[in-house]
Order: C-alpha cells, then sequence, then structure tokens
C-alpha cells in the first residue's frame, strides 16, 4: 500500500498543509496589524514583500499547498460520507456527541477557499493607487484598505469568514497533532487548549482591523 | 435486589424495521407498556418481543449475548447513541430507569457501508474479523511455557496494552463516528499488541495491514473527532489514534515491501 494514496498518508498531508497554512495566516495577521498604528509603515512592509523575488516562490508553495489540501479535503470528505449511505435518523447527543466544528470542516473549508479568492481580487488584484516615500514609489494599500472596508457589507462579510477560520482551526490545529501522532495525553490536552487559543488569536487579529477602519479611521 | 419500588414506565418505540439487506426498511413504532425500572434495556426489547410473538408478528431482531457488558455482540443507537446516552455502557447494561415515563425511544442499528443490516437491528460486522486477521495476532514459539517474567515490560505500556485490550469489538465506535471509521477499533489492536514486546516482530506489517484491510473493508477516513471513544462502551482512549498514527509513519518509513 502506498503511504500517500493510504487513509493515514492523506490524512498527515491534511495536517501538514493546514499546520504550513496555519503558520501563514499567524504571520499574515500580525504583520497586518501595522494598518492600526501607522500607514507608512504598512505600505512599506508589504512594499519589502512584494518588491522580493522570493515572494514568487512563497507564493507558489502557498498556493500549492492550499490546492492539495483543498483536493484532499474535499475528495476524503467525499468518501467519509459515502461510508455511511443510509443516514441515521437521530444524531448523536448530549454527552456523546463530538463538538460540531469537528464535522463541519469542509464547510468551513469551502468558505475559506471562497473567501480566498474574493480576497486576492480585492486586494492583490485590486485598485493600484502608488504614493511616494523618500522617492521610492510603491502601492498604497493602505489606502485601498481604508476604502474597501468603508462598505459594511464588505465588513460583514469579511468577519463572518474569520469566524470560519477561527472554528476551522479551533479543530484543525490540534486535530493535525493527533494526525502527526502526538499521543501523549498531557500534551494532546495542552494542544486543544492551544489550538482554541490560537483560532481565538487569527481570528481576533484578523478581524480588529476592518472593525478599526470601519469605526475609528475613518471617521 | 433493591430495586426502584416497583416503578413502571409506559413508553413509546420507534423500531427501525428492515427484512434483510436487500429490503430498503423503515421506521415501526410499538407501545412499551407497565416497563419496569429494573428492566434492562434488552429486557424491556424482549416484553415487546414477547408481545409480537403473541399476537403472531415477527420480533425485532437484535443481537445479544452475555447481557452483562462484556462480548461485544448487543449494539443498537438508541435516542442517536450508539449503545444509549449513557457513558461508558453497552446497550445490554443501560438500565430502563435511565428513561421517563412517556418518552418516545427512537432505536437504529448501527449503520455503516462497511456493517449491511441483517435484519432490523442486527448488523454484519464481520469487517471487524477481517481486519483481526490481517495483523491481530503475535507469533509464539511452541514448546515448554517461558518462565513468567523472563520478558520485561514496563508497567505503564503494560498497563496501556491492557486497557486497549478491553475492545470488545461491538462496533460502537463506527456507528458513532461521523465518517464511519473504525479506527478506534483498529487502533486498540495496535496498541493492545504492539506496545508489548511479544508483538514486536509483527509490528511494521501490523499496521500496514491493518490499515490496509479497514480501507478496503468500506470504512471511512479519520478526523479526530473523537466520537467514537465517546461512544465506546469501554472507555477506548483517543490517544490510541494518535498512537496508531505515529505507528503507520513509522512503518511506511521502514517498510521494504
Ligand atoms: C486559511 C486556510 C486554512 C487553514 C489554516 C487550514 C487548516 C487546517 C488544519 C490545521 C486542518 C487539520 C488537519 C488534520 O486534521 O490533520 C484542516 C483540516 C481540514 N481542512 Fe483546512 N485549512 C484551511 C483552508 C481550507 C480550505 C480552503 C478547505 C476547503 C475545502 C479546507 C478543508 C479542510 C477539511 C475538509 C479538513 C478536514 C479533513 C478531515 O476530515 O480530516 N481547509 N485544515
Ligand atoms: S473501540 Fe470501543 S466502541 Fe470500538 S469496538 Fe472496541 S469496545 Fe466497541
Ligand atoms: S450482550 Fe454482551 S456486551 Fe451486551
Amino acid at each position: 500500500m502506498k503511504y500517500i494514496t493510504s487513509a493515514i498518508g492523506r490524512k498527515q498531508l491534511m495536517a501538514v498543509t493546514g499546520l504550513a497554512w496555519s503558520l501563514f495566516v499567524l504571520s499574515h495577521m500580525a504583520a497586518n496589524l501595522l494598518i492600526l498604528f501607522d500607514a507608512e509603515a504598512y505600505n512599506k512592509y508589504s512594499h519589502a514583500l512584494i518588491s522580493n523575488p522570493a515572494i514568487y516562490l512563497a507564493e507558489a508553495g502557498l498556493l500549492l499547498t492550499i490546492l492539495a489540501h483543498i483536493v484532499n479535503g474535499i475528495r476524503l470528505t467525499i468518501e467519509n460520507r459515502s461510508a455511511r449511505p443510509q443516514k441515521y435518523a437521530m444524531p448523536t447527543n448530549g454527552e456523546k456527541a463530538a463538538r460540531f466544528q469537528s464535522k463541519w470542516m469542509v464547510y468551513h473549508g469551502t468558505l475559506l477557499a471562497i473567501f480566498l479568492v474574493w480576497h486576492l481580487l480585492t486586494f492583490k488584484f485590486g485598485t493600484v493607487y502608488m504614493v511616494t516615500y523618500n522617492g521610492v514609489e510603491m502601492r498604497d494599500l493602505h489606502r485601498l484598505v481604508l476604502e474597501v472596508f468603508q462598505d459594511p457589507m464588505y465588513v460583514a462579510g469579511y468577519l463572518l469568514c474569520m469566524v470560519a477560520v477561527g472554528f476551522h482551526l479551533s479543530h484543525g490545529f490540534y486535530s493535525a497533532f493527533a494526525s502527526l501522532g502526538l499521543s501523549h495525553p498531557r500534551y494532546m490536552s495542552l494542544m486543544n487548549k492551544f489550538g482554541y487559543l490560537y483560532a481565538l488569536i487569527i481570528a481576533a487579529g484578523f478581524i480588529s482591523q476592518p472593525i478599526y477602519v470601519y469605526c475609528i479611521a475613518v471617521r | 435486589m433493591g430495586g426502584t419500588n416497583g416503578k413502571k414506565l409506559n413508553l413509546k418505540l420507534k423500531v427501525w424495521r428492515q427484512k434483510n439487506s436487500k429490503d430498503a426498511g423503515h421506521f415501526e413504532e410499538y407501545d412499551a407498556k407497565d416497563i419496569s425500572t429494573d428492566c434492562s434495556f434488552l429486557e424491556m426489547l424482549d416484553i415487546v418481543n414477547n408481545k409480537l410473538i403473541l399476537e403472531g408478528k415477527d420480533p425485532i431482531a437484535f443481537d445479544h449475548d452475555c447481557r452483562e457488558g462484556i462480548c461485544g455482540s448487543c449494539g443498537m443507537t438508541i435516542n442517536g447513541n450508539p449503545h444509549g446516552a449513557d457513558r461508558g455502557t453497552t446497550a445490554c447494561q443501560l438500565h430502563m430507569r435511565r428513561f421517563n415515563d412517556g418518552e418516545t425511544i427512537v432505536i437504529e442499528p448501527f449503520r455503516a457501508k462497511a456493517f449491511p443490516v441483517l435484519k432490523d437491528l442486527t448488523v454484519d460486522r464481520s469487517a471487524f474479523d477481517k481486519i483481526i486477521q490481517s495483523g491481530g495476532f503475535v507469533s509464539v514459539n511452541t514448546g515448554s511455557a517461558p518462565d513468567a517474567n523472563a520478558q520485561l515490560v514496563p508497567k505503564e505500556k503494560a498497563d496501556l496494552a491492557f486497557h486497549a485490550a478491553t475492545c470488545i469489538g461491538c462496533g460502537a465506535c463506527v456507528a458513532a463516528c461521523a465518517n464511519s471509521s473504525a479506527m478506534l477499533f483498529t487502533s486498540a489492536k495496535i496498541s493492545h499488541l504492539g506496545l508489548l514486546p511479544q508483538g514486536e516482530p509483527e509490528r511494521d506489517r501490523r499496521v500496514l495491514k491493518m490499515m490496509e484491510t479497514m480501507e478496503e473493508a468500506g470504512f471511512g477516513n479519520c478526523s479526530n473527532t473523537g466520537a467514537c471513544s465517546l461512544a465506546c462502551p469501554k472507555d477506548i482512549q483517543f490517544e490510541n489514534i494518535a498512537n496508531l498514527n505515529a505507528e503507520f509513519l513509522r512503518a511506511s518509513i521502514r517498510s521494504r515491501d
């Protein structure tokens, strides 16, 4: 049996790709917090990223990773659903019910996939404003962000998706370590708690930005 | 027995009836009258069945054997939960005092593609036997019995292996899993045999073979929801699944097949 096509092999692929993206979203969230403080620093940071040729490698890596995660995740879910052709009249409940977000991975995951496309269209491929600091011309992404987050509908949609990423990670982060074989109950229970904290930090960090722009920055 | 002062319950049952594996199946309603709270769940079904037999009707088929929670024969989904709502309990050890007078109880078979319904609440769990046959064994030398304690086993590992060995193969883990995965069952066997020095010679081949068989039998993959462990009457721990993942990775790397 080939490892990479086996049930556990594919599960571990989910884990590795999911963890890679978990790290990426953490760095993306943390760096973008600059929006709360300083327009120039925000623009200079993004300029430093996109003017570095290594960005193409990073982008290709991220794209490949998320595609593997999505294709594999959807395939696993289809297989898993077909393993129970006749559904139950009643679901497990009470003390025997698993946390709901663990059974909804494909739903908040799909929302995240849609969000990613929407997000790239708005910002990466959105309106290009320019600004010059000390003679260096660069994209004025700060202006674009401020403009985009003035639309309450956009902000609402964004918040919904960030709640989804929170739910996805509140199970996914811990689950990835279980998939990779971390089995000691002490560290598992620690990871479970840390997973919730991680999910909360990511969701809250991303949510703070449109809220700040909508409620404070442009008032 | 102390009992519960001869309290009696009147219940409505919604029971899955299915003639055979080809039949589509449907729910049928029954009254269970004057049920003592001292009855076990299966005794309650016996009472309903006696009445059905007297009426010339087909009794409800369900699996059972020991009725003391050790054989793994009984198994049905009661109000959505395999073996009923109580943790660490088999259906045969579930008692009617856990139900309220006038309650409606929905009773379904364990549902999974790998566990086809044979009739009503009985399902074919021979897919588990296939998993066991593919690797759930150890090789021992024949001849005179070895000295006791000749082989050293760390107490901690012995305890973990022992607890994993309490799995009775009932299939509730599969029934509870949103993916109908047999990972908890399989992982219990991997821990039971693989943690001990006696299981070492087959360690890598065992995990590869048993997982291959599990997949072929039509069980789903694991999403780490943990529903299996919550439903398990023997409280087999989720950590066994994580251990299985590690064992599988290790064996895949080392395997020369
Ligand atoms: C922000 C991007 C994302 C991150 C950080 C992320 C992270 C994770 C992590 C850490 C896991 C746990 C892996 C495991 O259980 O071993 C996971 C599982 C999963 N993800 Fe994502 N994910 C992301 C996007 C997506 C997208 C776009 C989809 C689209 C369908 C998706 C679908 C799934 C599914 C279905 C699972 C569960 C698979 C299973 O049943 O075990 N994820 N994700
Ligand atoms: S692991 Fe628990 S639920 Fe699964 S077969 Fe064994 S005893 Fe039953
Ligand atoms: S009948 Fe043996 S465990 Fe229930």
